[in-house]
């Protein structure tokens, strides 16, 4: 019974931030909405499903639950809730191609009156093709961990709760633009802003500068973040035993997220036309 | 004309920003306005019940930790007391709040004796568990228990930071146990001379 009570303590939010909820939870409905309005012929399988609900349900846990104070005075969680908000998380939810259940889902009005027109303004097109930019995608997703893990603005960041929820909400939004551009279920013929071929060279060359930063902080021998000690850790643990920790977690974890990718993408281009190779062999060898 | 004037602008602006960056040469970490401003109810070491507006026309350091603490809290308080004591005005218009984050062992009339022990400049405050939970949550520290040994004595990991908040109560300044007497006797100096605000 104790344990019990402890448990649900544990699931309500640390810092209740009604933002977090409304995404979430508006995810999921819009889901399942958009689900009973997909005729049962061309509903998703079980496993994109699956993979729909346990991105948002795993980004909801980390985010608005008291694993949100464990990874304010751990560094090693905290890096875990990044590897959620950052690459687990919006990768599930994008690997479920949402989209077209998605569109259903949503109330005729709100996607007549207020989506259509905000995604054919120029200036969202604009932005969005800037953000999803071959070059300056990665370099973002890249750019932010880096940024957020620069000793001095880690420092801020796990001090101020306004700069906290910025560091969040960018991976989180990062995250999600990253995956779906990776992810993107088309070829480029199909009407995907990058190739598979590229899209899988740029998988393989953004893990790099992450094994790199991950192993740097692995393996430092003197405290980077010190901020955990100055605020005071969850429990008792050795300042360098849980930057190790963390370290690693920003160097394995991350770059097996990268080679999944990379997976995923070989396995879709096997099966579009686009780079099939059998055609051309076959016309070689007749 | 207008050339003239832009010019006399520009050497002003310029002028501004110098006497800015001169004014604060803070030795300590400048965390201004990083943190939310001094609040909290707790009980002090006397008795009475304190909050933030209590202290407010005096700069507060403010600094957790718990009387059975082994080196960290007393080398950190003596080193306040030395710091305070080679202030200009002797650390008259300064107050430092000492939290207990084990109020299970801290009673207040142990808390008054300990930090009686270090200067008229100490305040032992003690809250109910939700009191203390509130504060140290503002301030985005925290706080775990070891485990008892033998005697039923254990150890309690706490913040190692000092919040220094001005006298309206706006967060100023960091201290960190690697910060010397002399940087946090300075910047007090800075602080009551009202540089950087």
């Amino acid at each position: 019974m104790h344990a019990l009570t402890a448990a649900l303590a544990f699931l309500l939010p640390w810092e209740f931030f009604p933002a977090a909820l409304v995404l979430c939870a508006g995810a999921a409905a819009l889901y399942v909405r958009g689900l009973r309005r997909t005729p049962p012929g061309e509903r998703p399988g079980f496993g994109r499903r699956l993979a729909y609900f346990s991105g948002w349900a795993l980004i909801y846990f980390v985010m608005q639950t008291h694993w949100d104070y464990l990874s304010q005075h751990m560094f090693f969680i905290h890096r875990i809730q990044h590897l959620v908000l950052h690459h687990l998380g919006p990768f599930l939810v994008v690997l479920a191609q949402p989209l077209p259940v998605l569109a259903r889902g949503l109330p005729a009005g709100i996607a007549e009156g207020v989506l259509r027109p905000f995604w054919r303004n120029p200036a969202t097109r604009f932005v969005y093709r800037l953000l999803q930019n071959w070059l300056v995608a990665p370099v973002l997703f890249v750019g932010l961990i880096f940024f957020w893990l620069t000793p001095a603005i880690h420092f801020d960041a796990m001090l101020s709760a306004p700069l906290y929820l910025v560091m969040n909400w960018s991976m989180l939004l990062d995250g999600l633009l990253f995956w779906a551009l990776m992810l993107d279920p088309r070829s480029r013929r199909e009407g995907a802003l990058i190739g598979y071929g590229p899209r899988i060279f740029i998988l393989l060359l953004a893990s790099l500068p992450q094994i790199y930063l991950g192993a740097d902080i692995g393996l430092a021998t003197h405290e980077l973040y010190d901020v955990y000690t100055v605020c005071g850790r969850a429990w008792p643990m050795s300042p360098l035993e849980d930057q190790s920790l963390g370290g690693l977690i920003t160097w394995i974890p991350a770059a097996m997220m990268h080679l999944l990718g990379v997976l995923v993408l070989l396995g879709r281009w096997m099966r579009s036309d686009q780079g099939s190779p059998q055609p051309t062999l076959a016309t070689r060898h007749p | 004309m207008t050339r003239k004037f832009l010019f006399a602008l520009l050497a002003a602006a310029g002028l501004a920003l110098a006497a800015c960056t001169q004014k604060a040469h803070w030795r300590t970490d400048d965390i201004d306005g990083l943190m939310p401003r001094l609040a909290f109810n707790m009980t002090d070491d006397a008795g009475q019940p304190a909050t933030g507006a209590t202290y407010l026309g005096k700069t507060v350091l403010l600094y957790f930790g718990y009387t059975s603490c082994p080196d960290v809290c007393p080398t950190t308080l003596a080193k306040l007391a030395q710091a305070l004591k080679d202030t200009k005005d002797h650390g008259a218009n300064a107050k430092v709040l000492f939290v207990t984050v084990d109020p299970k062992r801290d009673t207040l009339s142990r808390l008054h004796e300990y930090v009686r022990a270090f200067g008229p400049w100490f305040v032992g405050l003690r809250g109910t568990p939700e009191e203390l939970q509130a504060l140290t949550k503002r301030y985005r520290v925290t706080y775990s228990y070891g485990k008892p040994d033998k005697d039923g004595n254990y150890e309690v990991t706490h913040s190692t930071a000092v919040f220094v908040f001005d006298g309206s109560g706006r967060s100023r300044l960091l201290m960190l146990p690697r910060d010397s007497a002399e940087a946090i006797t300075s910047d007090l100096d800075q602080l009551a001379a009202g540089a950087g605000s």
